[in-house]
This record gives structure tokens, sequence and C-alpha cells, in this order.
């Protein structure tokens, strides 16, 4: 690995950091799409404060475009409180005119400047470590590795010293309203973030990069956690895996990395998305099955409490009378013996003491619809789960 | 004369120019248990949230114990609409109760030991110290609401603003809340609720307003809830007959 190649991967996962942390925040604030939005209205900020500046990495272009991406923001909320459209009819009206903006702007001009729209789109991690910030003479690194570099650092911080300001009003503004921490303020803070974290993110990764970026780690950890902290933590994470991954990927390929990266962190969210131990698609299925399964088996005891003759406990009578599938039947008598709940003899079913108590306290929590505790009951009960 | 814990001049609020309420003036004494009760749109919730500063009014005035309510938000204590937050948020019960704190901390300063305990003991006396480490959604309604509550006990606050803590609740939680609102109103707090269910009116509180965008009438429950002041806040003939 040269000095080059490990310079792209640095920048592309500082990005993915800075990213990961205002994205989490916009995914539980479900307002993930502002972040497409910013990206790409923040472009007439960017060619602007390129034709003030003539410098592609001037602070003057991050201080523009960070003040379109807020302008997007205060107009889509405007459209929006009019009440005349729906939120993201707003989000869908606002930034296409923004951006086409940009891209006129650009176009106009376009013969004396060194900027386009494909590398607006895209960006161009390759080149990044090209662009040299030298101090006195010395080379001290890629151009923006200190950009993002410096963008990271801030959010860092602010995230740290805000942390239960931003906690507080994402789960509940009317109560941070209440007790002076002014929702209005928070959320421009992390609009200001997410917007001056697009700018610096653009220039290596491009403007759709940036949303992926933002919101696939920090969706993926969503489903990975009931902790907002360890939600962050998991989405930094992700977020570099991807970056790094997705670099080599590019590598063997020999195609764009930033639509590798993009590609992995699609990835990585499919497979959290099936195999996430608790919310993910094949842990739901199979809770549901085991949830039905058991149902089943409680039935079957219920109806075996509450019928002595020997007619009704009978095996046979099980698909007959309660009109199971013989598979299902099977299950849920091989369900109910494994845990100790029923005796089989002479083919006439009967339910043992263990059984008898297990029916008799779910029948009194049916009653009073307590079903919270009928899955701790259930945890106490059984020892082999459907 | 007592001490006005909360005292409101010719509020009116309005939403896209449409009032929402009305000219209301209101005058709610130190130490009472007191129902808000009006029909749907009637700006029940709208008067708490003008009364906290999380809606501006268009006209008129607050004041808790005779100041502006943003130098009293240490003495108010809120329990929002349970609806109004999404309980898939990736946080514990004792972490929402927590929240309750962050009022007397300030900006910046961060939650510690003494903020944890308090916190706990809250959980306590709602009952729910069990589920302390339960991620929220895990939670029933009934015990959402609880925590919510012991986020509002956690402030340890003179005044308690609750919006429909009794919505969606089983009958044991809503004993379990009337109680421990019984007993703040004993310590000398004073309890505003936005209230829904007319009949249990007289048993659970003794001060009640009538709202429907203007102020119908305000007092004892057993001075003004009778047929005249629901029918003129409900609009229908409204009879219900009054428990003994």
């Amino acid at each position: 690995m040269n000095n080059a190649q490990l310079e792209i991967q640095l920048i592309a996962s500082l990005v993915a950091i800075a990213c990961a942390i205002p994205g989490t925040f916009l995914v539980l604030r479900k307002m993930a799409m502002i972040s497409d939005a910013i990206s790409h209205s923040i472009l007439p900020g960017i060619v602007i404060g390129f034709f003030i500046s003539h410098d592609l990495n001037s602070p003057l272009l991050i201080l523009f475009a960070a003040l379109t991406g807020i302008i997007t923001v205060v107009i889509v909320e405007y459209i929006q409180k009019t009440g005349l459209v729906k939120e993201d009819t707003a989000i869908g009206l606002v930034f296409p005119i923004l951006f086409s903006i940009g891209v006129i702007l650009i176009a106009k001009n376009a013969n004396d400047v060194h900027i386009d729209t494909d590398a607006v789109l895209l960006g161009e991690l390759a080149f990044a470590p090209f662009d040299r910030l030298i101090v006195g003479g010395t080379d001290i690194g890629p151009k923006s590795l200190w950009i993002i570099g410096t963008i990271l650092l801030v959010t860092v911080t602010l995230l740290i010293t805000f942390f239960k300001e931003l906690k507080l009003s994402t789960f509940d503004k009317g109560l941070a309203a209440s007790l002076g921490f002014s929702p209005a303020i928070i959320h421009y803070g992390l609009m200001s973030v997410s917007s001056v974290t697009t700018v610096g993110a653009f220039d290596a990764v491009g403007a759709i990069l940036v949303v992926a970026l933002m919101i696939a780690p920090a969706a993926a950890a969503y489903l990975l956690t009931t902790d907002l902290k360890k939600m962050l933590a998991l989405a930094i994470g992700f977020g570099v895996l991807s970056a790094v991954l997705g670099y080599w990927v590019a590598h063997l390929l020999d195609a764009s990395i930033a639509g590798s990266i993009t590609t992995v962190l699609g990835l990585v969210f499919l497979m959290v998305y099936l195999f996430a131990p608790s919310k993910g698609i094949i842990a739901v299925m199979y809770r549901e099955k085991q949830q039905r399964t058991e149902v089943s088996l409680l039935t079957f005891l219920l109806h075996l409490k509450n019928h002595d003759d020997l007619s009704e406990r009978h095996v046979k009578h099980l698909n007959e009378h309660i009109n199971w599938q013989k598979v299902r039947s099977k299950t849920v008598l091989d369900l109910a013996q494994k845990n100790n709940m029923i005796v089989i003899k002479d083919n006439i079913v009967s339910l043992t003491e263990k059984g008898d108590a297990f029916t008799s306290k779910a029948i009194d929590y049916i009653i009073t619809n307590e079903d919270a505790q009928i899955e701790d009951m259930k945890d106490d009960f059984f020892l082999f789960r459907g | 004369m007592k001490t006005l814990a909360v005292k409101v001049d010719d509020l009116t609020v309005a939403y896209n120019y449409k009032p929402v309420l009305w000219d209301i003036d209101l005058e709610i004494p130190e130490g009472v248990l007191m129902a808000i009760v009006g029909p749907n749109g009637a700006g029940k919730s709208t008067l708490i949230k003008s009364i906290l500063g999380i809606l501006k009014p268009i006209a008129g005035s607050v004041s808790i114990y005779e100041k502006p309510y943003e130098k009293q938000r240490k003495l108010v204590a809120y329990v929002p609409q349970k609806g109004s937050v999404d309980w898939d948020f990736p946080t514990t019960a004792l972490d929402v109760v927590m929240m309750g704190t962050y009022g007397s901390l300030g900006w910046i300063k961060r939650p510690g030991q003494k903020e944890k305990k308090a916190a706990l003991e809250a959980l306590e006396k709602v009952g729910m110290l069990p589920f302390k480490n339960r991620q929220i959604s895990q939670l029933s309604g009934g015990q959402q609401q609880r925590i919510f509550l012991a986020r509002a006990l956690v402030q340890n606050a003179s005044i308690y603003f609750m919006d429909e803590p009794f919505q969606g609740v089983d009958a044991s939680t809503e004993i379990a809340i009337i109680n421990i609102l019984k007993a703040l109103r004993k310590a000398g707090k004073t309890v505003i609720v936005v209230h829904h269910d007319l009949q249990t009116v007289p048993e659970y509180f003794d001060w009640v307003t009538f709202l429907n965008v203007k102020k119908i009438a305000t007092g004892p429950v057993k001075d003004i809830f009778n047929d005249d002041n629901l029918t003129k806040t409900y609009g229908i003939n409204y009879k219900v007959s009054i428990q003994e």
C-alpha cells in the first residue's frame, strides 16, 4: 500500500465518521431526506463561493455552501408551514431548483473554472492526494484531509458538548422547549453541522455518496441497538468499514471509488436488514413462527384443561376437532412433551402438574389482559422453544 | 386570598389567524388538583403549551408565581401527551426519566450520580423500578405513561402540567397515577391536568376549568361542575350525574 492509497482511505474514513454523526440524528428525527436536499442545494453556494475566491478549498466555499444548506431548510420549513403541501413535497420542490441554479452557473462559466457537474455528483477521491497543503515550503498532506479533519473535530466537539441537548430535543421537542433548551437552536445547529459536513465531504466523495454515508450507516445501526451512544458508535463503524472496503473493491475492479463505497454501504445495510438479531427480517419471521406455535400450544393446553372425557383427549382428536394439519399437531405435541407439559399414554393426552400450572396462570393473564406477563411467563416455563 | 400559582391574562393564541384560544383570563390558586375539560379542538393542550412557552401567543401574558415563565422554569414540570414522542427512540426507561433532570442542569452540564439516584427514586414511586433498563418500545402504554410521570416527578417542581395522562392506560395504571397526583396535592403542589373523562372529574379533582376556545368557567368542582357549565362548554344539553 503506497502513501496515496493510505491517504485516500484516511480521507474516506474521516468523511464517513463526519457524516455518520449528524446522520444518526437525522435518521432519528425522520429527516433523512433533508440530507439529500442539503447535499444538492449547496451547489449554488459552492459555485458562488468559487467565483469569488477562485479556490476550490477556500473556507469561503464552505461558508457559502453551508449558508445555502440552511436556506434550503428554512424554505422547506416555510413551504411546509403553509400547510398547502407535505414535507416531502416541499423538499422535492426546493432542492432541484437550487441545484439547477448551480448547474446553470457552472455551465455559463465553465470556460474558466475547474469545476464540472460530474465531479459535483460523484466527487473524485482518487485525485484528492494530488492537491497538497504546503505550509512554509513543507508538504503537510492532502488539502481535503485537513478540511474534513477540521470539520470532524468541530463536529465531535459539538457532539460531546451538546449530547444531552441533542438527545432530549430529538426525543421530546416539547419537553426540551419547556425546560428552556430551544429546539430551534438545536435544530439549526444540527442543520449547520450537516451542511458544513456535506460541503467538506462533497469535494472528496460528491453529492450522492454524502447522502449514502449519512443515512445508510445510521439506518443499519438503528436496527442493531437500543442505545443512542452505541448507535452512534455502530454508525461510525459501518461508515469506516464501508469506506475502506469500498476503496479496495474499487481498486480491484478499477472502478469509481465513490461508487464502490456506496455499493458496499448498501450491502452492509442489506446484511443488517436481513440478519439483525431482533429487528432483522429473518429474526422477525422466526419469532412470528415461534409465536404461532406457542399460541397453538396454549390453545391445545386450554382444550385439555377444559375437557376431562377421554375421547376429547385422544391424539387423533387434535386433527379432527381443533382442525389442525398433521405437521402442526406434531410440532405442538412435541413441544408440549419436550417441556413436560403433557404425558401421552395409550394415545390419551393428559396435562402434567407443570402443564396444569402453566395453563391456569395463562388463563389468569389472558382474562386480565396482561400480554407482557404472558411473555415473561413463557420464559419461566419453556425450556425448549418452537 | 390564596397565593396564585398560575395567572393568565388576556391570552389569545391563533394558528394561521384562526383563534384557538380567545382572550383567556385564568387564575389557578396554589395547591389545587385541577382538570381542564372541553371538547376536541377546545384548545386544552394549546393552553398548557402557551403557558409553558412552547407556543407563542399573539396576545396576553402568563405568570408563574408572579414572574414570567422563563424565570420560573425550575418550578414547573410538564408531561406531554404520550403520542407526542417516538417510543422507538433508542433509549431506556431510566434514561428517559433522567431527562427530567436536564432542566436543573442547564446547558452542557451532564447528569451524574445525584441525577441518577433521583431518577431511580422517581421510578420507584411509579412502580417502574424493575423496568429501568427496558428499551422504551418494550413497555406497554400504561408503563410508558408511568415513565413520563416519573420524569416529571424527578423535576421536583411546584407546579405540574399534564396533557391527558390517562389516555390509553389500563385501570390499574389510572389508579396508580391519580394516587400520585393526589399525593402531590397533599404535599402542597399544584397539579393541572388536561382531562377527557367527565365522569371521573368529581372523584379525581377538586378544581376544574371549562374551556372551549373561550374560558367558560373556573373554580372548585363542588361549586361549578354542573349541567349548566357542561352545556355551555359542550354545546349540547349535557347531563351528568354528579356523585355526592
